[in-house]
């Protein structure tokens, strides 16, 4: 759930409230009110409409709970998941160069599984 | 229903995931005027914007289009048809490619761009400013909450709710598409809170029957605190809390891996071994998902190195396949001026009994949406001289049975999601237990309809509600009826296939949900006549 809006650096822009899918935020003065928490459905798409790196949005979907300020600022997760994305690299910016490998990696992944469940079944016929 | 404000347009399209922006699109090329309204924000709203759909995607080349159509036709056990197949191949094949002005496309490792698989939030975020660009106006935080029909019986229109002020705005359209997604019952899967299937409830309240409603035994499996996309997954290993190893068949296995996980979580906590996983993936997971990585980042847990807690997340009609019914080649439903497209319909015309996710469902939420887009904008012309006088014809929610009194919400939403999500329910469906699911569905949609009343923001989230209810009655009537095992529905007191039941099930009605045979479909080829 969104846990931190980080007012050292929030702008007061408020496009995270329009960016919200479930309405979790209203517009305030200068910091946004996280005002419908149970909402939140932890999808992270505030962190990446926010230009500033000022939300944090904690991993547990019930879990509302940030580590306090300095931590946080000090944390490096702060936008992580923006620079990650390359969220505003130019076009050509070469940031999804390795998303044609999603496919074949997922394959490999239940073909390991297939492989090793095959196997197990041969050594207990045995 | 009285509206405070007023707006206009040839063609409306409800919802703002893919299938909603495609109509749109497709709408707006024809020269017409279009409203979406999204009861979330266009672009970061839906299953499409947090996931990362990987189209059906065959080059136009005959061999490699007939195999896959084999393939495809054989998953499908019969409910699917071949010519949609090759409608939804040809026009994601042709329109991918036009989101390139907005979108990153990455390198096909081959010097071109890599097109058919596109991350969520960068394609959602394309296809916004590609519908901007094509002139379509966008409402975010306006949902639908009910279909208005004018004395012709042609759909006219919606209410729907601006949710910042919580007035009712009324839109008239000269024709109107669904694309609200599906329903996962709020079981927490990624991206599907706004997703409680309200066009289902909406068209149903027309006169629309459903379509493969049963097919709904869909999970993914997440870390236990929050539903992540996949990727990392397929390759565990799984071990109880003593640690030792859990017999699991391996993902390929389809209903036996979810049989065998569902049976030891509803024993206790498993845990997840990510160490099988290849190789490369750790150092690549950040550059394709970063969003799964932030979810065990920030819980300080190593995912390829320490074991997690997992559970399975129900995915409903989402990847499931089930939806409005489509009665043309327009992606038209049964009721006049009303379009369906994306996981608001069936899919089992590409999909069958098979699940429509992992490359069927976007091709098909994408050329749905063309389709239904194009033709709405050439029905619209017709609906611009329709009659002033409309109906709204909401009632759940809206015009309570009974007396108005406070409902249990809470309570509504966790009984519908148990008696359809529960691992014990769906892995092991049953007559004997699909009966006593529907006797306690039966008891939270009198409660709904007999006494919620509401307005604003509340009967918003009372129509989710009463939409919810109606889903899981119609997914449970619909199992009741497939008395065999065929594709997603599985029964396990009748593991075979029945000759008998080789066509699609259609379930319709609020009051009285019934279930009937569609006619069967057509034969894939022509039957030689003997001479
Ligand atoms: C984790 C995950 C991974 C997937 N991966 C793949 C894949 O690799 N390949 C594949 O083919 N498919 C995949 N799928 C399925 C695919 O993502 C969907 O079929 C597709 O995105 C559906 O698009 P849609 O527009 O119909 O629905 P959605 O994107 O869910 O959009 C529905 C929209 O309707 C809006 N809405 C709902 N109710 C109302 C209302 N009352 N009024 C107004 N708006 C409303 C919502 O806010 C939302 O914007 C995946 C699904 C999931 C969950």
């Amino acid at each position: 759930m969104i846990a931190a809006i980080v007012e050292a650096r929030c702008t007061g822009c408020n496009a995270c409230v329009g960016a919200c899918p479930t309405r979790v935020l209203e517009p305030a003065a200068k910091v946004p009110l996280i005002a419908r928490l149970d909402a939140c459905q932890t999808c992270y798409l505030c962190e990446l409409a926010c230009e500033a790196d000022a939300i944090w949005v904690a991993p547990g979907e019930d879990d509302a709970t940030a580590p306090a300020e300095p931590v946080l600022l000090a944390s490096g997760q702060l936008g992580q998941v923006r620079r990650d994305h390359g969220w505003n690299a130019p076009l050509d910016g070469g940031q999804l160069d390795d998303y044609r490998l999603l496919g074949p990696l997922l394959r490999e992944g239940s073909e390991i599984a297939a492989r090793r469940y095959a196997a197990g079944r041969t050594s207990e016929a045995r | 229903m009285i509206a405070s404000s007023f707006l206009r347009a040839d063609v409306l399209v409800v919802g703002g995931g893919m299938a909603a922006a495609w109509a749109a699109i497709g709408a707006a090329r024809q020269g017409v005027s279009v409203i979406v309204i999204d009861k979330g924000a266009m672009g970061t709203s839906g299953v499409t914007a947090t996931g990362g759909p990987g189209h059906w995607w065959v080059p136009p080349d005959r061999a490699a289009r007939e195999a896959a159509i084999a393939r495809q036709m054989d998953k499908a056990q019969g409910l699917a048809e071949r010519a949609w197949m090759e409608r939804i191949l040809d026009l994601t094949w042709r329109h991918l490619p036009e989101i390139a002005p907005f979108y990153p496309f990455g390198s096909n490792g081959a010097g071109g761009p890599y097109v058919q698989g596109v991350r969520g939030p960068e394609y959602m975020r394309a296809l916004r400013k590609l519908a901007i660009a094509h002139g379509v106006t966008i409402l975010d935080h306006h949902p639908a909450i009910e279909l208005l029909r004018d004395e012709d019986g042609r759909i006219a229109g919606v209410h729907a709710v601006a949710l910042a002020s919580g007035d009712v705005i009324e839109i008239r359209s000269g024709a109107t598409i669904l694309a609200t997604g599906g329903c996962a019952f709020r079981s927490g899967l990624i991206g599907s809170h706004t997703q409680t299937g309200d066009g289902y409830l909406m068209a149903a309240e027309a006169g629309a029957s459903l379509s493969g409603m049963e097919f709904s035994i869909s999970y993914s499996l997440s870390p236990a605190w929050a539903s992540t996309r996949t990727l990392p997954y397929f390759a565990a290993r799984f071990f109880d809390e003593a640690g030792r190893e859990l017999d699991i068949p391996p993902p390929d296995a389809g209903h036996s891996h979810l049989q065998a996980l569902g049976r030891a979580m509803l024993e206790g906590p498993v845990l997840a071994d990510l160490s099988d996983a290849p190789p490369v993936l750790e150092g690549l997971l950040r550059r394709i998902q970063p969003l799964t990585a932030a979810a065990f980042d920030r819980r300080g847990i190593d995912l390829f190195r320490q074991r997690f807690a997992v559970r399975l997340y129900g995915e409903g009609t989402i990847r499931g396949t089930g939806g409005i019914r489509i009665v043309d080649r327009d992606c038209r439903t049964e009721v006049p001026g009303l379009f369906a497209a994306g996981d608001a319909a069936t899919r089992e015309l590409v999909a069958g009994a098979s699940s429509g996710g992992g490359a069927v469902n976007s091709a098909w939420a994408l050329s749905s949406g063309l389709i239904a887009g194009e033709a709405a904008a050439g029905e619209a012309i017709i609906g611009r001289q329709r009659p002033a006088a409309v109906r709204g014809l909401g009632r759940a929610g809206f015009h309570p049975r009974r007396g108005t009194r406070a409902i249990d919400r809470a309570g509504a939403i966790s009984t519908v999601r148990d008696r359809v999500l529960s691992y014990d329910r769906a892995f092991w469906r049953t007559r004997e237990t699909l009966e006593s699911a529907g006797h306690d569905l039966e008891s939270v949609w009198t409660e709904v309809a007999d006494h919620a009343s509401g307005e604003g923001r509340d009967l918003v989230e009372l129509r989710e509600i009463a939409a919810m209810a109606a889903t899981a009655r119609w997914c449970n009537a619909a199992a009741l009826a497939r008395d065999e095992t065929r594709g997603l529905a599985v029964r396990a007191d009748r593991p075979d296939k029945d000759g008998a039941l080789g066509h699609r099930l259609l379930a319709r009605g609020l009051s009285q949900v019934e279930v009937i045979a569609e006619a069967p479909v057509q034969p894939r080829e022509p039957q030689p006549v003997a001479a």
